[in-house]
């Protein structure tokens, strides 16, 4: 493999579950940059049933976007010269369904709540939590293992020297339940052991016989400590020699690529980790996808992933209807429609996921339905991303001032520095500020946060860069990656008894933009990309963020959008009047330049 | 003259159709390669493990797990009957022996001297796979099932729900723009497959599934009559194994007629056996509900291939989206440039011009290629 200070020409592909997407990166002037893009259908499917096939064609559109050789009788051309071949090759992918696994951990809350973030940070899609407590019987147990057919199992539970009667009950339904791989007929399943050490032999009896068991460290040695990344990296070894080993053409690509195959979404968590890392900030990362969204967060350095298998935006776009209720979709609609009319709208989505909006009317309902997606992801996400449940915890006086308990939500909104967007609803959406509005509207971020997205969806790609490369993959983030869309400044609480909320000033170019922010209010500052001085003056016990009270002078991030002063209370209030409710988000949608028309 | 590929649903007559047939755990296949079969002939039998019941033998004898072998009256994998007597406690001087007797008949699959349970497995529960459409074995897989050949109608709805039946096609309308009355479903539609033309309402419903009708096709429907039908609301369109009246609905949600040729081809086919599947998957690996009727024709009209999905000036589509959902016309341009839509998202576009002259610039995304060889 080539010295990485020799790296000139990147080629990095991403096998989505319908489109393999092809980047090309290249050292420009001393800089990595992105230059070209391309992208074929996935071909994981029958007739093809190869992955490499989809890989080839994308290539091939980027070999024609580019007028650079890269494939010399469907082989790479190594190393790179001129005007042809390349220097590295990296893929992800999602074909097939992903890594779809099943954790267990004697009590739900603690050691089954570990695993599930062991698998979900390698990047798999978690089908089901097998507890001691979860109360199903010992046969319902058995049933679900055998109707859910997963990839692979993580059995952990109790902590190194614990009593290991519990997890080996766990093994015991394990093995009755016999379970058979979801690919490959003949192949025993691959579980991971990561439980109480002293209960490893009496495991691997169990267990020999009917499956491929691999013993890793403990994920939760103690109570107090997780140690997630021994079962994680075996997650990912496992990925790659059984999961991608089964599913059609992936040998080949495995022989291809220069670096492991990641998960597509293991890749985006580790670019997410990346950002945080290197600029020291706190960051809530999302990707909206057609039928999952996964939101990633970093805070003080913890990183957590959720994935909400079913809340999407063609697929599951249904699921999304279903889950927040026909009422909540509709708030965000600035039109009359009939309840039908809109469900059967929505419904036509789902079954024909490809199409797009022609009319503005049908934009504004699939952005109405995004808000929503969004929202219940992050619902989802701050409900899994908490402290260590089960512990007792050493408190000093200023934690009693703090009120923290275990078991609560390490997603503090008022810390968060930075939000990324990404998913083609957001990504593509024709207007920057409909994205910008959209991440606002459904996270609800306090005090001073920055809102940015991913240009055209290539995360992924980074990801699996920054693991071998961190400086070509952060060069490209900043430069082509992320589009840094502005800031929004919003008061922490939901009512305060001030009608006024606070008084600001923004320098733009040399000249001083002022006004005030009321109750209820949004505001668009067309402030563009760079820092910006900016004085508010809050009234009364208003807090954006510094304390109440306390007023914030300093600099701002603007953006492709701007800056966005947000008074309408963080918990939205709509009117309950039809007619005043349309009005309401009308008139938040013209102070916003979201839509084209005075509507 | 530049091309585009669209996505397509099938509505063909006269077509070689191959139907995988597999069991979900090995097993044993009962036909060979050139058998002819029916659609209800069985093709491959297997057996799943049973249901288990878990006895904490530890807890009723009060003993350590590590004794538990001491107190067994039965080994691992011995079959025991229902009332069997499996442990005994020895009791003081052979007197006041507690026994713990096998709730079910099966096999004793498990016996633990670490948690002191034991695993008794209900007899296995077969399962059979039947060759769903008439025709002839192409080939078999030793031990998973095989592949059905046959030749006939194949017709692709959009959205479906229930598994697969057979049943006559019987039609309950003479227009594909036509409502079903419901004093047209009576016991006469019993074991059949009823075409309802363009729209069906929850009563109509309710009452094929009352007089035993294997199955219904129609133009639309609403999203939420599909959900009152299942009891839920439809999140994901992953159907098929819904215990009821097989439904397929050919072209989408709301009242939507069905397109013509769908309607005729079914018509061409009234009174004949059908074998239909409401299963539908719209993710990776596309599944949508399907008809197909077999052939006494031996005609074989051309194979479709992906150069079928090709739209190119002159190719006749359908769209897909509002406005002009469902509207049928020809191709009269295929611009290469963006262009931007009311919605201000920038597209490869098609100019469609419609059957009454006017034209109209619809995103290529939303035309379908209806794929038919009539």
């Amino acid at each position: 493999m080539i010295n990485k200070e020799h790296i000139k020409v990147i080629l990095a592909t991403d096998c989505g579950s319908t489109t393999t997407k092809a980047i090309m990166i290249e050292l420009v002037d001393n800089e990595y940059r992105l230059t070209y893009r391309g992208e074929a259908p996935t071909t994981v499917e029958a007739p093809f049933e190869d992955v490499t096939r989809g890989v080839l064609n994308a290539i091939i559109e980027l070999e024609e976007l580019s007028n650079r050789k890269i494939l010399n009788h469907e082989k790479m051309i190594y190393p790179s010269s001129k005007d042809q071949g390349i220097d590295v090759y990296i893929s992800t992918s999602s074909a097939g369904g992903g890594l779809q696994m099943m954790v267990s951990g004697v009590v739900k809350s603690m050691t089954g709540e570990s695993a599930q973030r062991a698998a979900l940070g390698a990047g798999a899609i978690v089908m089901d939590i097998l507890a001691s407590n979860d109360k199903r019987m010992y046969h319902e147990k058995v049933k679900r293992i055998r109707e859910l057919r997963p990839d692979m199992v993580l059995l952990s539970g109790g902590v190194d020297g614990g009593t290991v009667t519990h997890v080996v009950e766990l093994a015991e339904i394990i093995k009755t339940a016999n379970p058979k791989p979801r690919l490959g007929m003949d192949f025993k399943l691959p579980i991971i052991y990561a439980g109480n050490n002293k209960a490893q032999p009496t495991i691997k009896e169990t267990l020999k016989d009917s499956v491929d068991l691999i013993v890793a460290p403990n994920i939760r040695p103690t109570l107090e400590k997780e140690n997630l990344k021994p079962s994680r990296d075996k997650i990912h070894d496992l990925f790659m020699e059984h999961v991608m080993a089964q599913a059609p053409g992936y040998n080949k690509l495995m022989d291809w690529t220069d670096h492991p195959i990641m998960p597509t979404p293991g890749a985006v968590g580790e670019i997410i980790k990346k950002i945080s890392e290197v600029e020291q900030i706190s960051v809530v990362g999302v990707d909206i996808g057609g039928a999952t969204t996964d939101v990633f967060s970093v805070f003080d350095g913890e990183f957590n992933r959720t994935v909400s298998a079913n809340l999407g935006m063609s697929y599951s776009i249904c699921n999304v209807l279903a889950e927040s209720g026909v009422d909540n979709v509709a708030r965000w609609v600035p039109f009359n429609i009939d309840s039908y009319e809109l469900t059967n709208s929505i419904a036509n989505k789902m079954i024909r996921p490809t199409t797009i909006p022609q009319s503005l009317n049908d934009l504004k309902i699939e952005q109405a339905l995004a808000r929503e997606a969004l929202r219940l992801s992050f619902i989802q996400h701050k409900e899994f991303a908490v402290s260590l449940k089960g512990i007792q915890q050493e408190r000093t006086i200023s934690d009693t001032f703090d009120q923290k308990i275990s078991g609560e939500t390490i997603v503090d909104m008022k810390n968060l520095d930075l939000i990324v967007g990404s998913g083609g609803v957001l990504s593509h959406a024709p207007r920057r500020s409909q994205a910008m509005r959209m991440l606002i509207d459904s996270f609800l971020p306090e005090g001073i946060t920055q809102i940015a997205v991913d240009s055209i969806f290539m995360m992924p790609q980074l990801g699996v860069l920054s693991t071998f490369h961190e400086k070509a993959a952060l060069e490209v983030f900043n430069k082509d990656c992320l589009i840094r869309l502005g800031t929004c400044v919003s008061p922490i609480k939901n009512k305060y008894k001030s009608k006024l909320l606070f008084k600001y000033k923004v320098k733009i170019d040399g000249e001083i933009l002022s006004g005030e922010i009321s109750s209820g209010e949004m505001k668009l500052i067309p402030a563009g990309l760079g820092k910006h001085y900016c004085k508010i003056e809050v009234f009364d016990n208003i807090d954006i963020g510094k304390g109440q009270g306390v007023n914030f002078e300093g600099d701002i991030d603007g953006g492709e959008v701007g800056i966005i002063f947000d008074g309408r209370g963080r918990e939205i209030n709509f009117k309950n009047n039809r007619e005043k409710r349309m009005n309401q988000i009308i008139d938040w949608s013209v102070n916003t330049n979201e839509y084209k028309e005075d509507i | 003259m530049s091309k585009s590929y669209t996505p397509g649903l099938k509505v063909l007559k006269h077509i070689n159709i191959i139907k995988e047939r597999l069991l979900p755990l090995k097993g044993k296949v009962h036909v060979e390669v050139e058998n002819e079969v029916k659609s209800n002939t069985i093709v491959a039998s297997t057996e799943i493990p049973g249901n288990v019941q878990m006895l904490n033998l530890v807890n009723k004898l009060n003993i350590d797990p590590k004794q538990i072998f001491q107190f067994m009256k039965v080994n691992l994998n011995d079959h025991v009957e229902q009332n069997q007597v499996i442990a005994e406690s020895k009791g003081f001087f052979g007197l006041f022996k507690t026994e713990i007797k096998s709730p079910i008949t099966g096999t004793i699959i498990n016996i633990s001297d670490v948690t002191g349970q034991i695993v008794i497995s209900e007899k296995p529960l077969p399962v059979e796979v039947d060759a769903y459409i008439p025709g002839k074995v192409s080939k078999v897989y030793e031990g998973e099932g095989i592949i059905v050949k046959s030749e006939g109608t194949f017709i692709q709805g959009i959205i479906g729900i229930g598994g697969e039946k057979k049943g006559i096609i019987k039609m309950l309308v003479s227009k594909p723009d036509q409502l079903v009355d419901l004093s047209k479903i009576n016991e006469s539609c019993k074991d059949t497959v009823i075409v309802c033309g363009k729209h069906i309402t929850f009563d109509i419903y309710e009452k094929a599934k009352k007089v035993g009708v294997k199955g219904i096709i129609c133009g639309g429907i609403d999203y939420d009559v599909i959900s009152k039908i299942l009891g839920y609301s439809m999140g994901v369109a992953i159907t098929g194994t819904e215990k009821t009246t097989t439904l397929i609905v050919t072209e989408g949600f709301g009242s939507i007629n069905m397109a013509s040729k769908t309607f005729n081809l079914l018509k061409s086919n009234r009174d004949k056996q059908a074998s239909i599947n409401g299963a539908t998957q719209i993710r990776a690996g596309v599944l949508r509900p399907e008809i197909f009727i077999k052939s006494t024709d031996t005609k074989i009209s051309r194979e479709f291939n992906e150069d079928d999905l090709i739209i190119s000036e002159g190719s006749v589509v359908r769209v897909i989206r509002e406005p002009h959902f469902g509207r049928i016309g020809k191709i009269s341009k295929l611009p290469f440039e963006l262009q931007k839509m009311k919605s201000e998202t920038k597209v490869r576009v098609a100019e469609v011009e419609f059957d009454d002259k006017s034209k109209d610039i619809i995103p290529r995304a939303n035309l379908e290629v209806i794929l038919s060889n009539e």
